[in-house]
């Protein structure tokens, strides 16, 4: 084996862009597409980031694609069974919490960083943030992965809280068509999906349809 | 677990009942007209204790415990028979006191276990549930007997509103909308069943002292504790103020009713 090579059997890692934002009536949550090897390899340019861990709560994923699945599988079936036993649909606080336990306990093995969120019937639409370490933190909007250290700016700029739905889709896609733009290990197309009350709805939006900036 | 022929004959002569004997030794045999005595004696040591009650009323829910004083010496407010198990919920026990307070750190442990797990306020059904099972779980073996204690556990949420659970010592838990548990529960039951949905603490207080009143023994001391929108969602004491207020028209209301004939409910 080359040199490059045995670099590359090292963590798929998932440097990534991943973003979830509240909007009047639901939550969005989003993200691009690429895997990345190594510095230069891409292992997938299709990749679902976003993974459903109950009926109306997803979660997306950064770092260790490994650890990431493993977690979400664990919390998954930790789910379900909590919400059979409870007779109603979990909080997604008793999502993130889950996910911050195994998180948590766990720091020393696990590389990965989470974003929960979703629409439960006591709090409605909610985004807590599961970190590297485990903590546990509730948020209007975040961003996450590797690629949101280039649209901080933007979000900060052009996040308004109880925005209409048309609003919050534009404004998901286009702060991560701008990561996307300048992250190199950012890529492929949006994924969204659009959580509220009534319906999940998965929106994606191909490469070559994402809003075009200046830089271009 | 063969019977005991030596065993048999004195527990003969002691026991009314020729059907108890050889299946009442333990938790982990049937009588042949499918009853589990032990279980059944457990729930006898609930009815020698002194009573409790529980009402669900729309905006929180009461517990009135009267404690039987046995002796001058007692210091006033020992020996509580009311516990807090988690910030939103209380439970109010009859029965063997000890059983009950292993059963409060029991519930105390699962609610803080549930709370750490999923990072919210433990649903009172789903804790009534869990506790009742550990109950339960007890009725099962020889080596272990029955926990003699019933209790009643409440809790007041913004959501899901007052709610009311009762476990006893064969492990099924029931939500009610007002119950009892002890020596006068018959009684106690009569006097909830004529209120109404909707009403408030000072009818918990004449409900015990009617009901102690028929009891007849010497003193007691009451202990009334409440949880509902009034006190946010937390589970406290009644306040002494409103405690000796509502002692207060309990005495009076009683002595009207020994006075007039009819029922002034």
């Amino acid at each position: 084996m080359d040199g490059i090579t045995y670099q590359c059997l090292g963590l798929l890692q998932l440097k990534t862009t991943i973003l979830a934002v509240k909007f009047n009536g639901g939550v969005i949550i989003g993200s691009d597409s690429r895997a990345s090897m190594g510095e230069s390899y891409v292992s997938s340019k299709t990749i679902n980031k976003l993974i459903q861990v109950h009926d109306r709560i997803f979660c997306c994923i950064a770092g260790s694609l490994a650890d990431a699945q493993a977690v979400t599988k664990m919390a998954k079936f930790q789910l379900s069974f909590h919400s059979i036993q409870m007779e109603s649909p979990p909080l997604v606080k008793a999502a993130a919490s889950i996910m911050r336990e195994l998180c948590y306990n766990n720091k020393e093995e696990l590389q990965a960083g989470f974003i929960t969120a979703g629409w439960d019937r006591k709090k409605g639409p909610q985004i807590y943030v599961v970190s590297l370490g485990g903590m546990l933190l509730s948020q209007p909007f975040t961003i996450g992965g590797s690629g949101s250290t280039y649209i901080y700016g933007y979000v900060d700029a052009k996040f308004k809280p109880d925005m209409s739905l048309e609003e919050a889709i534009q404004f998901s896609t286009n702060a991560l068509a701008l990561a996307m733009g300048r992250d190199n290990v950012s890529g492929g197309v949006v994924h969204l999906v659009v959580i509220t009350e009534a319906e999940v709805k998965h929106v994606v939006v191909p490469g070559n349809k994402l809003p075009k900036f200046h830089d271009e | 677990v063969l019977p005991l022929l030596s065993h048999c004959s004195l527990t003969m002569i002691a026991v009314q009942m020729k059907s108890h004997c050889e299946y009442d030794l333990s938790a982990s045999t049937f009588s042949p007209d499918g009853r589990v005595f032990q279980v059944e004696y457990a729930m006898k040591a609930v009815e020698n204790s002194s009573t409790a009650i529980g009402i669900r009323c729309k905006d929180g829910v009461v517990f009135g415990v009267e404690k039987l004083i046995l002796s001058k010496l007692y210091e006033q407010g020992s020996n509580k028979r009311i516990f807090n198990i988690d910030r939103h919920v209380g439970m109010a026990v009859a029965g063997l006191l000890a059983d009950a307070r292993s059963l409060s750190e029991v519930s105390r442990e699962e609610a803080s276990n549930f709370r750490s797990n999923y990072g919210h306020d433990i649903p009172l059904k789903h804790l009534a549930d869990r506790v009742a099972m550990y109950v339960h779980a007890y009725t099962l073996y020889s080596a272990v007997r029955p926990f003699g204690c019933s209790f009643i556990l409440g809790s007041y949420d913004e959501d899901d509103g007052p709610q009311l659970y009762m476990v006893d010592p064969s492990g099924i838990s029931y939500g009610y909308w007002g119950c009892a548990i002890g020596k006068a529960k018959q009684a106690a039951k009569t006097e909830i069943e004529k209120l109404q949905v909707g009403v408030n603490i000072l009818y918990i207080h004449i409900d015990i002292y009617i009901v102690h009143d028929e009891v007849k023994d010497k003193a007691f001391e009451l202990e009334l504790s409440w949880v509902g929108e009034v006190t946010k969602g937390r589970h406290e004491l009644v306040p002494k103020d409103i405690k000796e207020e509502a002692e207060k028209y309990a005495k009076e209301s009683l002595e009207e009713e020994d006075d007039s004939d009819e029922d002034n409910m």
